[in-house]
């Protein structure tokens, strides 16, 4: 785990770079780590994927799969691969500031 | 005297029922198993069918019959669950009142939500092998498959068994050797996730032995569309693996009567359950076991097996009025089946991934380890699950929290869990 300060805000980041603690999170903070990932600027379209992120999280505990958040998000799981291209669930979870979707085994 | 109602027949369903026929007399119980059919599936068996190892009719048998005496056994369907008035609505119009529910409903298939899975080619050169019409119609495809570009592909997780794609890429590496045209074949395995499996030691070795046997492997590969016309599986993110004969592990789905209940079931129709004593978050006389449940290990039936002891510990405390026991740990235990006789073993939890070493102690099965031991332990199973496993009986030996005696990290691998 490294301490990063992103936006002027000190974070906490695991190794695959998600923040540990996600009452840490602000705007400006996804703004910065959307540019790092290559997404600029974040679209209203992303802000809405980002908020219903944190709030699943908040709701229960882990943030929803591509899968779940084609159904609930109000966003096509197409649309999202366009918006967080590669893997949009893990993507918007570590620019929403929330812990990587929990894998299922 | 205590109504208790199962709902479902197959592995949890059955294995429930008659533990807790044999913990009441039918004075202090009713017990009530609903399912929508008579034929419960040996699930393990379906990975052996499209290589003509065993057949569609010798992997099923009755329900009712799996069950114990003085167990009522409805074919009927659900409706839903009305979990406020602890009532379960069947299909035919009847209300079943209960005391206590067991849901044990098993996971679906949800083909129809890819696009094109189940359109053109579907059952030509588009299979599953994980319902026994789709083994056997691969079965007579892979007799006739001399050449050409064979896919094995996950769509998403979670599903059922999660090693049998793998197995069914080194079985079909096996019987494709044995009948002489393996060279002429690109075999390739096509996952959602970035590695073989799920967790970093097992998903190192699994995919070693991927590449030892020249099976590709692409990964992150989420599956939007199956074009079976066109040979090709495409992602959402627009990438393609074309195909000559593909084998398609669908999404999966809770039971559509939980979708239809009340605060049950999640977005996929799988029930929140609490990881520990299988109680469902939402209400309290209400248990979950088996593919039914939300919980953040294997959809198998060793899984079931073992919250078995657990879940029916629980429905006797709860209704005793004493606080639940929270032992279950998640322990799961798969064989994996490797071709030429041999099979590997794995055994984790919740917080243990597989790991090398031997089960169920320091002397045993080889863990994560080819082996024709494990080979034979696996054909045993099948007698040991309709004879010992169903009637609910404990095996001797194998006990339901997994042992930590016989396991080794190794020293290079990571400690981080995969996605």
């Amino acid at each position: 785990m490294t301490v990063s300060t992103i936006a002027g805000v000190d974070v906490d980041l695991n190794d695959e770079g998600f923040l540990t603690d996600p009452s840490q999170w602000t705007e400006d903070v996804a703004v910065e780590l959307a540019r790092a990932e290559g997404i600029e600027p974040l679209t209203e379209r992303h802000w809405e994927v980002i908020r219903f992120m944190r709030a699943e999280y908040e709701a229960k505990g882990t943030g929803p799969t591509v899968r779940m958040l084609g159904k609930t998000s109000g966003v096509p799981v197409k649309e999202l691969y366009q918006l967080f291209p590669k893997g949009p669930a893990k993507l918007a979870a570590r620019i929403a500031g929330i812990p990587k979707p929990r894998g299922c085994i | 005297m205590h109504r208790i109602v199962i709902l479902g027949g197959g592995t949890g369903g059955t294995l429930a029922a008659n533990r807790l026929r044999r913990g009441y007399t039918s004075d202090e119980a009713s017990i009530t198993v609903v399912d929508q059919d008579d034929v419960h599936v040996y699930q393990p068996g379906l990975l052996f069918v499209p290589f003509g190892l065993t057949h569609p009719e010798d992997i099923v048998r009755p329900r009712g019959r799996q069950l114990r005496a003085g167990i009522d056994y409805r074919t009927t369907g659900v409706d839903r669950v009305e979990a406020a008035d602890r009532t379960v609505v069947l299909t035919d119009g009847s209300s079943l009142p209960y005391d206590v529910l067991v849901v044990a409903t098993g996971a679906v298939l949800a083909p129809e939500e890819t696009e094109g899975l189940t359109g053109a080619g579907w059952m030509e050169r588009v299979f599953t092998f994980y319902t026994r019409e789709g083994a056997a119609g691969l079965e007579r495809a892979l007799d006739a498959f001399d050449g050409g570009r064979l896919v094995v592909n996950v769509v998403d997780l979670p599903i059922k068994c999660p090693v049998a794609p793998l197995e069914f890429c080194f079985l079909a590496d096996w019987f494709l050797r044995e009948r002489g045209v393996r060279d002429r074949v690109e075999l390739t395995y096509v996952t959602p996730l970035d590695g073989a499996f799920t967790k970093p030691v097992a998903s190192e070795r699994l995919g070693g032995m991927l590449a030892e046997r020249d099976i590709d492997l692409v990964t992150e590969f989420n599956t939007g569309e199956v074009d079976g016309t066109g040979g090709r599986l495409v992602s959402f993110d627009d990438r393609v693996v074309p195909f000559d004969l593909a084998v398609v592990v669908p999404a999966h789905s809770g039971a559509p009567c939980i979708a239809r209940s009340d605060g049950l079931g999640d977005e996929l129709g799988f029930v929140a359950t609490d990881e520990h004593t299988l109680r469902s978050s939402a209400f309290p006389e209400v248990f979950v076991l088996g593919d039914a449940a939300a919980l953040p290990i294997s959809k198998a039936g060793s899984v079931t097996h073992f919250e078995g002891e657990v879940l029916v510990e629980n429905v006797r405390r709860h209704l005793a009025g004493e606080p639940l026991d929270a032992s279950y740990d998640g322990h799961a235990n798969c064989f994996i089946e490797t071709g030429f006789h041999k099979a590997m073993l794995i055994d984790f939890n919740y917080d243990t991934e597989p790991l090398p070493g031997h089960f169920p102690s320091d002397v045993g099965l080889p863990l994560l380890k080819e082996s024709h031991l494990n080979h034979l332990g696996k054909l045993l199973f099948q007698w040991v699950y309709w004879h010992s496993l169903l009637p609910g009986r404990d095996l001797p030996g194998v006990h339901s929290t997994m042992p930590r005696r016989g396991k080794h990290r190794p020293t290079t691998a990571s400690q981080e869990d995969a996605p």
